[in-house]
């Protein structure tokens, strides 16, 4: 079902990178296009390792487009096109003989409204390993997503209800345990938090300095506070072009282009 | 988890496809495509099975004489092949219906969509379900003990078997089909256009006939065109209460057949399977299928060519 | 003040216009309720004397007191059992394909206008049909299997078309979800979609068979027998069924034939009612497990 085609370049040594930490996701002079009218415009940058990378801009400038193309879900899309490359560990995700469904198990999304399946809790979590072949402790293995995803003490007596019981916030932390259930390199959020009243979406944010120390995490998020509270580094697109990449301490205090410095003062967007 | 549960994602190698995976992929999909495209199947060979002895058929009898000509007895000697009164006989049936079966169906979507309460609504509607869901066996009893009885009584030179019980029933059968389908294309209609003649001053009479109605038009016609066209292809009704005698007649209270009744009268009978009596059989399905998807066709092209745009 | 908003005479004219039309859709629309209700009365009336145990026991015979439905009951039993086994895998798997894989195409959109041309398709050209493929080119005769073949083709777009929708109602969220976790397209479908679609989906195949059970003409086509005094033992035997056995006491001229007539009209019409309550309450049930 792709119809996305890729371009044959070499892996290399990549600029937007703090030396110590190598790239685990890159994406290299990528333009998307739905049709002829081009959503991501020639995008460079890097994911450090186990870092929270945020992807902030106005809306409309590409933020989901760019961030459902890192796991292949824009082959769903009917019409899309692309250039450039998306590197995972210096592979091309786009070559021919790579397999969208293993990209998409090793690298996991949460979407922007929580959509758990309409079974149990437990079936919710377990469902991703079995079908991918899981033979361990299923157990085992829901409990400490679970747990990660902090939910473990509220649904544990609940493991066989409904997940659709749950309230708005449980259900988004249940499907942040689901994607970690794989046990996945990377997990993509897109607005995780953006139809979550505040206390849940407090409660995410925590979740994620947790998560942190074992998975390399990118969230797209309209929250500029949220953005410069939760990440370690941020990329600012504007009109499918990425404007500035960096720390996000220097981002937020010390822009290096102008047009950064007015979205994140509030000057626009 | 131990590391045997998951593959390395760095190995080289682990991103690849798997081909059994993509092959079973690939068959499961072959399946479910050869499933959907025996409707393609099923259409060609009915025009195929009709096609192909209506042809033989056409060898015998002059296609002119056959559609043109006004006495059908393919039976009885003299043979004649004309199909005007079976067609005829349908026409009669399809005016009467229609005479019936478009009024009220178009009264009830207006009273449902326009006037009736939510409480009214829900009654009605299963109702008029529960119409369109009844056999045609059951409305052709209907016809021939009730409708007809009914008609001698105002009417006693009204044969036993005649078109105008039938076509009664056959209005009724149609109803429902015209009415749903009115009503979704009346509900169609945007709250705001009514709204604005509202507050012109107009009676709620004035906003149906001149704004809403209008402005379901496309649907409204093709519901009809719709309608018709089931009227046209309504089989044991007609059988039951319509009679076995071909005529080209104007009299709705004689004995008449239509194209489907006598398709029924030839399979009741002993037809060995090559012979003349036989290929009328698919020539009078030919007439009939071609009638119906003419119809059907009309209605998709109605609907699509002269949908509203509202905004 | 009060002559400021006082109707004129337009109004008052046009408002009488306004309450006789109402009054005429009304009318005509609980007209209807009427002639169901007149209908039904009717035919149980009729058949309500006739219809005993011993009716549902007995083959049909020349003498009307001695008559039943057994032999038809049972041919319909057996015919709609093997018309829903052909029918349900394949409109369902059609509805699968063109709902979750086909791509807008030339193929594609034949395939549409063809689904939507034999729903409008007579059913007596079905039995046309039937009676060319399955009981002369197939051989099969004038066998159950024969019918139900027939019946398939028949009630097939109906299957098709209401699956489509039950699909098309399962939101996209639940698809991005699985596929997300690495799922492929077919098990996607077969542990989400399908299972969500399912109360839909079932729905509208009772619906379907509903309707099935009540067609006459394309049986009469490809030959089910008018007067039958044994039951089907294999898909392979002649038949008859509820409709035909109808047809055939309505077609006679006596007045006790009749009245049989309206008391199979009687069984039948209850099988219907028990078929599509249990399709409403389906709905229902599916209705308020989503909310």
């Amino acid at each position: 079902m792709s119809h996305v085609t890729a371009s044959k370049v070499e892996p290399q040594e990549s600029p937007a990178v703090a030396a110590d930490n190598a790239p685990v996701l890159e994406a290299r002079n990528l333009t998307i296009r739905y049709g002829n009218n081009a959503a991501i415009k020639d995008v460079s940058f890097a994911v450090p390792d186990r870092q929270i990378t945020a992807i902030i801009g106005p809306s409309g400038c590409g933020k989901s487009t760019l961030i459902r193309h890192f796991n292949r879900m824009n082959d769903f899309v009917q019409g899309v096109t692309m250039d450039g490359q998306v590197l995972y560990h210096g592979i091309d995700l786009y070559a021919p003989h790579v397999d969208a469904v293993e990209v998409r198990r090793r690298i996991g999304m949460v979407f922007q409204k929580p959509n758990p399946f309409p079974k149990t809790v437990f079936r919710n979590v377990a469902w991703g390993p079995v079908i991918n072949g899981f033979r361990g402790d299923l157990q085992k293995l829901v409990e400490s997503s679970l747990r990660k995803a902090a939910l473990w003490e509220e649904v544990k007596d609940r493991l066989n209800d409904s997940a659709l019981a749950l309230s708005g916030g449980q259900q988004q932390r249940l499907c942040i345990a689901r994607a970690l259930a794989l046990q996945p390199e990377v997990v993509l959020m897109d607005e995780p938090a953006s139809a979550l009243d505040p206390v849940s979406t407090a409660r995410i944010e925590d979740l994620l300095f947790e998560l942190r120390q074992r998975y390399t995490i990118v969230i797209v998020t309209h929250n500029m506070q949220q953005a410069a509270r939760v990440s370690d580094y941020t990329a600012f697109l504007e009109s499918g072009k990425l404007v500035e990449f960096g720390e996000t301490d220097q981002v937020f205090t010390r822009p290096k282009e102008k047009r950064t410095e007015d979205y994140v003062s509030g000057r626009f967007g | 988890m131990s590391a045997e549960s998951w593959p390395a994602p760095r190995a080289p190698g682990t991103l690849d496809r798997k081909h059994s995976r993509r092959w079973r992929e690939e068959a499961i999909k072959g399946v479910l495509f050869v499933c959907a495209v025996l409707s393609v199947i099923v259409t060609a060979a009915i025009i195929a099975v009709l096609a192909g002895e209506a042809v033989a058929f056409f060898r015998h009898v002059p296609v002119w004489d056959f559609l043109f000509g006004t006495r059908w007895t393919p039976l009885l000697e003299p043979r004649s092949f004309g199909i005007l009164p079976l067609v005829g006989g349908t026409f009669m049936i399809v005016v009467g219906a229609a005479l019936i079966g478009v009024p009220i169906g178009l009264a009830s979507a207006v009273y449902m969509s326009e006037y009736a309460s939510t409480r009214a609504r829900s009654i009605v509607k299963p109702i008029l379900e529960i119409l369109a869901g009844i056999p045609t066996v059951v409305y052709g009893y209907f016809a021939l003990t009730f409708v007809t009885p009914l008609f001698r009584v105002v009417l006693p030179q009204t044969n036993i078997f005649n078109a105008a019980s039938a076509a009664v029933v056959v209005g009724i059968m149609i109803l429902p089909m015209v009415a749903s389908l009115c009503d979704d294309a009346l509900r169609a209609v945007p709250e705001s256009l009514r709204d604005g003649a509202y507050a012109l001053g107009a009676t709620p009479f004035e906003v149906s006939t001149r704004v809403v109605i209008p402005g379901a038009l496309s649907g409204i016609v093709a519901s009809f065109v719709l309608a018709l066209s089931r009227a046209v292809g309504e089989t044991m009704a007609v059988t039951i209460a319509a009679g076995a005698t071909p005529k080209l007649t104007v009299n709705p209270l004689e004995s008449i057949q239509t194209m489907t009744a006598y398709i029924v009268q030839v399979s009741l009978g002993d037809t060995p399977a090559g012979t003349v009596e036989y290929q009328t059989l698919f020539a009078v399905g030919a007439l009939l299928f071609a009638i119906t998807l003419t119809a059907n066709l009309a209605a998709i092209r109605i609907l699509r060519r002269f949908r509203e745009v509202y905004e | 003040m009060t002559a400021l908003l006082a109707p004129s005479d337009n109004l008052r004219r046009r408002k009488r216009w306004a309450s006789a039309f109402r009054t005429l859709c009304a009318a005509l629309t609980w007209f209807c309720l009427v002639l169901l209700a007149v209908l039904l009365v009717h035919a149980t009336r009729e058949g309500l004397p006739w219809l005993d145990v011993q009716f549902l026991r007995e083959f049909p015979s020349r003498f009307p007191e001695r008559a039943g439905i057994k032999s038809a009951l049972w041919g319909t039993l057996w015919l709609i059992g093997l018309t829903a086994v052909i029918s349900i895998p394949v409109g369902v798997a059609g509805a699968i394909y063109l709902e979750e894989y086909a791509k807008r195409s030339r193929l594609n959109a034949i395939i549409d206008v063809s689904i939507a041309n034999l729903a409008g398709v007579p059913s007596i050209v079905y039995g046309i049909l039937g009676l060319a493929i399955f009981v002369r080119f197939l051989a099969l005769g004038r066998s159950v299997l024969a019918g139900a073949l027939t019946m398939s083709l028949l009630i097939l777009p109906i299957i098709i078309i209401s699956a489509r929708e039950a699909l098309r109602a399962v939101p996209n969220s639940i698809r991005g979800a699985s596929y997300a976790l690495g799922a492929t397209q077919w098990l996607t479908i077969r542990h989400h979609v399908l299972p969500a679609a399912l109360p839909g989906i079932l729905t509208g195949t009772i619906l379907a068979l509903s309707r099935a059970i009540g067609e006459t003409a394309p049986l009469i086509m490809i030959g089910a027998l008018t007067y039958v005094a044994f039951t089907p033992t294999g898909p392979m035997d002649a038949f008859t069924a509820l409709p035909i056995q109808i047809f055939n006491w309505v077609s006679r001229p006596q007045q006790e034939f009749h009245e049989l007539a309206a008391a199979g009209i009687v069984v039948l019409l209850t099988i219907l009612l028990l078929m599509n309550a249990t399709a409403v309450i389906m709905r229902q049930r599916a209705q308020r497990n989503r909310s």
